[in-house]
């Protein structure tokens, strides 16, 4: 026990020497924590908007005005060919043209419909699914006011249906994505700073030539893995606490659930992380390669998280893979525990999981730490 | 010039002595792209949801019906509770659940008129705007088939066309951000690390009190990186077109040079980066963690620039990669010439000349 202390005393003390690192370490994740959990959203808005106006009647010009009014486009300008339009989409100043055809007024009253021409750029599809609703939306509600207008009163004998859906947003009534994003970001630089700290610490002793002579020392090889674990436990610890009086403090996102849960839980996820990184660590020679793995873990973790894009959409085989995940089940713990207030029994699943991850994971680095080459 | 070529040689030798690092190199980009291009989209399909039917007639059924036979929806249980609700969503099972009035068929034909309720667990409110426009759209389309018989006059129907990408494949979208995301990381971090390693292995002393000038050190450690990015870039192109499909509407020679260019502006970041870091270990964290998860989010790869506050809009200008994006998705899905992407290559061009210049100045000829 004793010897545990010693390692962990000369870890903490490696750490907080390098100068440099500290603000990396501490600074930084936060830093990015305010920033970029403003920058990720889906919500669509400021929709750069062109038209090209080949009829100039009034019934054109009200059509328009819809778009201007409303807070979805931002009504950039009015091409005076199909060519110019053309041109501006390729060179990204437009995303979205509406083309009204000449005498469109006229056959509208004569033929009682009419046909416009929407262009969009498609190359983000998803966006482009939404911008095209959000037009359709407009012309729809035009579509509403023009029969009022034009339309007598009597031929109504035959009543037509009407479903209405009714929007109950639960746990985020103003759907605020960064009572989402907030937490979510936590967990990647949480998760990002213990990964990387641990990837790097064993073999940089190999690298450095110093490992050798603790292998020489009667430290066991459990007590040199916990003592070299320990460190970083308490500073992924302490960076979900300064993330979370941020949440709290300045983004004022809400905590329903129990802290005690959410820390229970979040001590055994950095064990998972931890034992992935030391792993990492034991199987390779220098700092570079060990880099270089934790950052393809890395990028395959944060994408596949669910928390940038749903799970749900991912074909069956990319779905089981994200079941080793573990970034996975922490996003799902933090949003069901701080945001819903779920209860243990609720995340019962999740919990077991990374308990049986971490003892896996941790006993692998473990078992494959060798003191002799 | 023949001192230089020793020591790119050497640096060659360095990089192909290291089989592993090598093997990591070549094999996760195509890992990655492989994995993401088949496994990423920010599209919604399959989305669990849960229905409380309070009336179980025969339009309720069909309503039902049309829900579950779409391919965003598949229904994972009926609930009878309006207190099951709050179960189903604190275990995390389901992520909209659908409540259907009393006697709705009854209130649709009598007075015209029945409410569905759409709840959504919106502690993630990007997916869960998403499921309300879908169940809504979904709805519509039953109505307009119901109301056939009383079709409207008076119709303006906008035709739409979708440029650059007609079947909205997401693989598009993801494709040249995950390249960006690759080249941009590995060559930065390629080059901060070896040099800070020489530098903490002791070596770089040797260097200096060679004859070569520092800024042939500088060239000559970059050299062989480039050529390991552009095989990265060229495998991950060729993998595009033929496994993903992606077009290349522009010259192909064009999306080689712009990809050179990049390269090099990331390359350039991770020497400043080694002029700043002492240790490896503190050149990775800052190219690692710096890097990461800006190139990620304000780059435009996964989240819209135009829909972020003004600040992140400005912020964003500064992220290299957000610049190399629009380039890759002019040229190879928009098609378009240098004429239209120029003012993207001069800020790449730009910030190389900027970081070059920067770590000239920071380099120092010795050791402390």
């Amino acid at each position: 026990m004793k010897t545990i202390g010693f390692i962990i005393q000369k870890e903490f003390k490696q750490i907080f020497r390098n100068k440099g690192m500290l603000p990396i370490i501490f600074v930084m994740p936060m830093v990015q924590l305010l920033i970029l959990a403003n920058a990720a959203t889906f919500e669509i808005k400021n929709i750069k908007f062109a038209y090209l106006d080949n009829d100039r009647t009034p019934t054109s010009r009200a059509l328009l005005e819809k778009f201007n009014a409303s807070t979805y486009f931002n009504v950039l300008t009015d091409y005076a060919s199909g060519k110019k339009a053309n041109s501006a989409m390729l060179n990204g100043d437009v995303d979205v043209v509406l083309e009204i055809p000449p005498y469109f007024e006229r056959d509208l009253i004569k033929e009682k419909q009419n046909i416009l021409g929407l262009t969009i750029n498609a190359i983000d599809g998803a966006t482009a699914g939404v911008e095209s609703v959000y037009v359709s939306q407009i012309i729809q509600s035009f579509n509403k006011n023009l029969r009022t207008e034009l339309m007598q009163v009597s031929d109504n004998s035959v009543k037509p249906v009407q479903i209405t859906t009714i929007p109950s947003f639960w746990y985020n009534e103003t759907l605020n994505y960064k009572t989402f994003m907030v937490p979510g970001i936590l967990v990647l630089l949480v998760t990002m700073i213990t990964l990387f700290l641990s990837g790097m610490n064993i073999v940089r002793e190999k690298e450095i030539g110093t490992l050798e002579q603790i292998n020489v020392t009667p430290i066991l090889k459990r007590e040199f893995i916990i003592g070299k674990l320990f460190p970083f436990w308490i500073i992924g610890m302490g960076l979900l606490t300064i993330g979370l009086i941020i949440a709290k403090l300045i983004f004022d996102i809400p905590i329903v659930g129990s802290l005690a849960l959410m820390y229970a839980y979040t001590s055994v996820y950095i064990f998972v992380v931890l034992g992935i990184g030391l792993f990492i660590s034991n199987f390779t020679d220098t700092q570079q390669q060990a880099m270089f793995i934790a950052w393809f873990f890395m990028v395959i973790f944060i994408l596949m998280s669910g928390l940038f894009t749903p799970i749900e959409s991912m074909p069956k085989w990319a779905q089981a893979i994200t079941e080793f995940n573990p970034i996975k089940y922490f996003v799902e713990v933090m949003r069901m525990v701080m945001l819903k207030g779920s209860s243990f029994t609720d995340i019962l699943p999740q919990f077991a999981k990374t308990l049986v991850y971490a003892f896996i994971m941790n006993g692998l680095a473990v078992w494959s730490y060798k003191k002799q080459e | 010039m023949k001192q230089f070529r020793g020591f790119v040689i050497k640096e060659f030798y360095h990089i192909f002595r290291d089989k592993r690092s090598l093997f990591i190199l070549f094999g996760m980009p195509v890992a990655q792209i492989l994995l993401f291009g088949f496994a990423i989209t920010n599209e919604i399909n399959n989305v669990d949801i849960a229905v409380l039917d309070h009336s179980k007639d025969a339009t309720t059924e069909e309503i039902i019906n049309s829900i579950s036979a779409s391919e965003y929806f598949s229904i994972d249980q009926f609930i009878e509770r309006e207190a099951d609700i709050e179960t189903v969503f604190k275990q995390g099972k389901v992520k909209a659940v659908l409540n259907i009035e009393k006697d709705f068929s009854q209130k649709l034909i009598k007075e015209g008129k029945a409410y569905v309720q759409i709840i959504t667990d919106a502690t993630d409110p990007n997916t869960a705007n998403t499921i309300f426009n879908y169940v809504t759209a979904i709805l519509q389309k039953y109505q307009s088939t119901q109301n056939k018989s009383t079709e409207f006059p008076y119709q303006i129907v906008a035709q739409t066309r979708m440029v650059y990408n007609p079947e909205l494949k997401g693989v598009f979208m993801f494709v040249p951000g995950v390249m960006t995301i690759i080249l941009m990381l590995v060559s930065a971090m390629m080059t901060s690390i070896s040099i800070t390693r020489e530098k903490e292995l002791g070596t770089m002393e040797i260097l200096l009190v060679s004859p070569l000038k520092p800024f042939q050190v500088i060239v000559g450690k970059v050299v062989p990186y480039i050529f390991l990015s552009v095989i990265n870039a060229i495998v991950i192109v060729v993998l595009s077109i033929f496994i993903f499909k992606m077009p290349v509407e522009g010259s192909l020679f064009l999306l080689g040079l712009e990809s050179i260019l990049f390269i090099v502006t990331a390359l350039a970041l991770g020497i400043l980066i080694s002029s700043i870091a002492q240790t490896q270990q503190t050149a990775m964290m800052i190219s690692l963690m710096g890097l990461m998860l800006p190139v990620i989010l304000l780059s435009g790869f996964i989240f819209p620039i135009s829909s972020m506050p003004v600040i992140l809009q400005i912020i964003s200008n500064i992220v290299p990669a957000k610049w190399f994006i629009i380039i890759i998705k002019g040229i190879m899905l928009k098609g378009v010439g240098l004429w239209f992407i120029w003012k993207e290559t001069l800020i790449l061009l730009g910030m190389t000349v900027f970081f070059i210049g920067l770590s000239v100045k920071k380099y120092k000829i010795r050791l402390e």
